[in-house]
């Protein structure tokens, strides 16, 4: 009984989502869950993950945030729009200048937070007001169209299907199958050189019951996939910024850093780490990713104009805030992350389907939000009682 | 004999798991002033919050006789109305306000929600004048010093007509001189007929002050010493709280061969970072021999934290002059990596502020200084990671069911190993331990004396600072007596005493 309380408790965010997600499609009388809407799912959100995989780094160093992601967005596209079509760049070259145009901004803000010791959210909040202006300013309140299909390809497109069934994409499921055989094998030799070593290891019920869950929940996913277009680039795109930045957090020394800095800068310091430049990392990071979400909202858009990446940053920090992120710095997942981004865009999902009024969205988000951060609250206090 | 101002019958407070008090009886006396002693997490300061009300009437059993009723209080202002103050340990002062704001916060004067500043400052003066404070109570909090603050804290708890002081360790962050400023005021109070409970670690302190000592042991009170009755020496309470006699408080090290040089340090000169015409240390010249402890003394505010932590890699201050050799050959530190590169450590003074990262564990503190060792390309090998701290746990014997333990869960005295075998791991040369025993309880004192002689017996060179005289009289082989950022004097072992070493801050201060 106390175990089922903890795991309940270890993956509430887990559980509200799966219920959220039922709770919708009985609302839309399935809708939800259909094969086009799954796929509009990653289509709708795909800047949401990167972005806030970049929000995770900066909130882990100190609950510190980027105000400016939104506005860099728009101003990167605008610069993007130019180079490909008012000055006829080939897509290459332009998405290499975006990237740079981005590490620059990075750098810039990077070096004002890290070494200027100016607060993380002035500095950005001054990115925030200037970037946008700075690209509507460019634009001339016009909007830049007739983007490259090379490039459009790249994000909005689909991983081809090698197989060629008519009406279900069998790479897709191909795809979908051999991600939970290297999950399942990962997760049972994990256990076996654990019980090998004498360390401590999951018991075989819960190593079991999570590779059953994964595997249910991919297969469905990638089934439903199949039946619509098959793989989108965009879930590519998320896939590998996600697990790569799962590694860095959970494996590499420069990840536990961020995490002991948000934990005591000082003792970090003290132990002949560099905090100014993880600081500074963490700031360049947040706008390589952000050309990231650039490149995938110009494309989604399919024109450059003011209003592109409007409140970025706001979904990115809340999808942080709902995954469990610690606003006080030192703690949280990408896993966690990617939670309460699904969470977050499915319930968007949802209640565009019943027709909810947008103003009313918008309260219903609000609300989840602070639930979620007096939850997390409520539940550590529990711990340290206990 | 004296009326019985308070009592505490039969008290019993459980936390989930843990009964922290069990069946505790006190007693005290109106107008004398009475210890709380015992190791840390004895539940003397349990004892205390349920006294005062932050554990609510109900949380806890048995009864508060105080003033000849039976009291429940629910909260911190109950016990307040009925003259019973609680000074914490940690200093409870808004920094940006002044001593006269801070002094009636919450018990502001004036009337329907308007402050009478008039008021306010006129009372202030008057209850800063009572604790010996010349200062205006129109200055700003954060331009006092700790001692002076502390003296502040008393001050607030007297606008609040306490007629029951209880001071949580009120001198773990004074300097000598200012600790005896206060304990010389609480006996000034009591001659005046305030009562008083005093708990402390500092067992000359409790020695000077007081009338009675109460030990608590593992949530019980063991036994209550009476000054007039019963010759009270530091010995006799030590037994108390262990429950045996430590014949010695410093274990003996056998055959250690002390070596040759293996830091030196000449003509080293920092100035304040914020301030950089202020010397903090000033043209100061050490050495410290393989295999030898070496004692730092000095009050707080010597300079010593600053001068270890600018030869640690320049940590700290601006304008770093002087040579620094290692192994005989001058070095420049560009920065802390460098310096855990020529392996020097710097154990820090404040393990919670600077020294661990609370909210991970036990495993990942051990690594933080050393990490690289353990990551092949930068990848943290968590079989290499874990076995590392297993084997430090189980050398420097931490108390923790795993090592994935928070180290914010572990007490005083196991958070301070968690430091220690940070630093061991990082496998230094030179080991600059600042006030290692602060704040924890006698045994694990010892069992850091007994892994600091573990250190030098290796081979490696201890710099310990401290601001106890017993402990750098007891541990060290040769001794620096540090006073305004100079050293005043070099003594070794043998020839030192207390009273050679206060003697010489002393002479330094009139020479000053």
């Amino acid at each position: 009984m106390k175990n089922l309380v903890q795991v309940l408790r270890k993956h509430t965010m887990q559980i509200v989502l799966v219920l959220a997600l039922l709770f919708f499609t009985l609302m839309t009388q399935g809708k939800m869950l259909s094969p086009a809407n799954m796929s509009a799912l990653i289509a709708q959100n795909a800047y949401v993950f990167i972005l806030a995989t970049g929000m995770l780094m900066c909130m882990l160093t100190g609950g510190n945030i980027d105000l400016s992601v939104g506005s860099a967005v728009c101003l990167l596209d605008v610069l993007g729009g130019i180079m490909m079509v008012r000055v006829g760049l080939p897509v290459p070259v332009a998405m290499l200048l975006m990237l740079v145009c981005g590490l620059i901004i990075g750098s810039v803000l990077g070096y004002v937070i890290a070494y200027l010791n100016i607060p993380p959210w002035i500095a950005t909040l001054a990115g925030y007001l200037a970037f946008r202006g700075w690209g509507t300013a460019l634009l001339g309140n016009a909007t830049i169209g007739g983007i490259p299909d090379g490039f459009l390809n790249l994000f909005n497109g689909t991983v081809p299907d090698i197989f060629g069934v008519e009406g279900f994409n069998v790479t897709c499921f191909a795809a979908g199958i051999i991600v939970c055989l290297v999950y399942t094998f990962i997760e049972i030799r994990t256990r076996a050189t654990k019980l090998k070593k004498g360390y401590e290891a999951d018991t075989l019920t819960s190593v079991v019951v999570r590779c059953v869950i994964i595997c249910v929940v991919v297969l469905f996913y990638t089934y439903k996939l199949a039946l619509s277009q098959g793989i989108p680039m965009n879930l590519v795109w998320v896939m590998l910024v996600v697990l790569v930045y799962n590694f860095i957090t959970s494996k590499t020394t420069i990840g536990r850093y961020f995490y002991t800095i948000g934990g005591n800068v000082e003792a970090t310091r003290l132990s002949g780490i560099d905090t100014k430049r993880i600081y500074f990392l963490a700031y360049l990071n947040m706008q390589f990713l952000t050309v990231i979400a650039a490149w995938m909202t110009l494309a989604r858009q399919t024109s450059a104009a003011g209003s592109n990446g409007t409140n970025f940053e706001m979904d990115a920090i809340s999808a942080c805030v709902v995954g469990g992120v610690s606003a006080y710095g030192g703690s949280g997942t990408v896993f966690g992350m990617v939670v309460g981004a699904t969470l977050i865009g499915v319930i968007n999902m949802g209640m565009n389907l019943m027709g909810i009024d947008a103003n009313w969205q918008k309260v219903v988000k609000g609300l989840v939000l602070l639930a979620a951060v007096v939850f997390e609250i409520l539940n550590n206090k529990d711990k340290t009682k206990a | 004999m004296a009326k019985i101002l308070l009592e505490m019958k039969n008290i019993t407070k459980t936390f989930p798991g843990v009964k922290a008090l069990d069946n505790v009886n006190l007693q005290v006396e109106e107008g004398e002033i009475h210890a709380l002693v015992g190791e840390n997490g004895a539940g003397k300061s349990t004892l205390m919050n349920v006294l005062s009300g932050i554990y609510p009437y109900g949380t806890y059993e048995g009864d508060i006789i105080y003033d000849g009723e039976v009291c429940n209080f629910n909260t911190i202002k109950d016990s307040e109305e009925k003259g019973i103050v609680i000074i914490h340990q940690e200093l409870a002062l808004v920094p940006y306000m002044t001593i006269g704001e801070n002094m009636f916060l919450g018990n502001e004067r004036g009337k329907k929600g308007a402050i009478d500043w008039n008021e306010t400052y006129a009372e202030a003066d008057k209850y800063l004048k009572m604790v010996g404070l010349s200062e205006s109570s129109r200055t700003l909090v954060k331009e006092l010093g700790t001692g002076k603050q502390q003296m502040v804290e008393i001050a607030k708890a007297l606008a609040k007509h306490a007629k029951l002081l209880i001071l949580d360790e009120p001198t773990s962050s004074l300097n000598e001189s200012d600790s005896k400023a206060l304990l010389d005021l609480m006996l000034k109070f009591k001659k005046e007929g305030m009562t008083s409970i005093i708990i402390s670690h500092k067992l000359n302190e409790v020695a000077y002050v007081a009338d009675k000592i109460t030990v608590v042991r593992d949530g019980s009170t063991i036994e209550t010493l009476d000054k007039h009755t019963t010759e009270i020496s530091e010995d006799r309470i030590i037994k108390g709280m262990v429950g045996r006699e430590l014949t010695d408080r410093f274990p003996k090290r056998h055959d250690v061969k002390i070596g040759d040089i293996n830091m030196e340090v000449d003509n080293w000169t920092v100035y304040h970072p914020l301030y950089p015409e202020r010397k903090v240390v000033d043209n100061v010249s050490l050495n410290v021999r393989k295999g030898e402890v070496v004692g730092i003394y000095g009050l707080m505010g010597a300079g010593r934290t600053e001068l270890a932590m600018s030869v640690f890699g320049h940590a700290y201050g601006t304008g770093i002059s002087g040579t620094l050799k290692l192994d005989g050959k001058e070095v420049h530190l560009k920065n802390i990596k460098d310096a855990i590169k020529h392996k020097i450590a710097y154990v820090t003074e404040d393990r919670k502020g600077n020294g661990l990262v609370l909210s991970n564990s036990i495993k990942i503190n051990t690594t933080l200084a050393n990490l690289d060792s353990i990551s092949p390309n930068k990848i943290v090998d968590p079989d290499k990671e874990y076995q590392v701290a297993v084997e430090y746990k189980e050398k420097l014997k931490t108390k923790t069911p795993s090592v994935e333990q928070k180290v914010g869960n572990l007490s005083g005295g196991n958070q301070q190993k968690v430091l220690l075998a940070k630093w061991m791991f990082a496998d230094p040369d030179v080991l600059i331990l600042d006030e290692p025993t602060r704040g924890i309880d006698v045994g694990a004192k010892y069992e850091i004396y007994c892994i600091i002689n573990d250190l030098v017996a290796a081979g490696k060179s201890v710099i310990m600072i401290s601001s106890e005289l017993p402990e750098v009289l007891g541990m060290s082989d040769r001794i620096y007596i540090m006073n305004e950022g100079r050293f005043v004097g070099e003594l070794n072992a043998e020839e030192a005493t207390q009273e050679i070493i206060m003697s010489n801050i002393l002479k330094s201060g009139e020479g000053a």
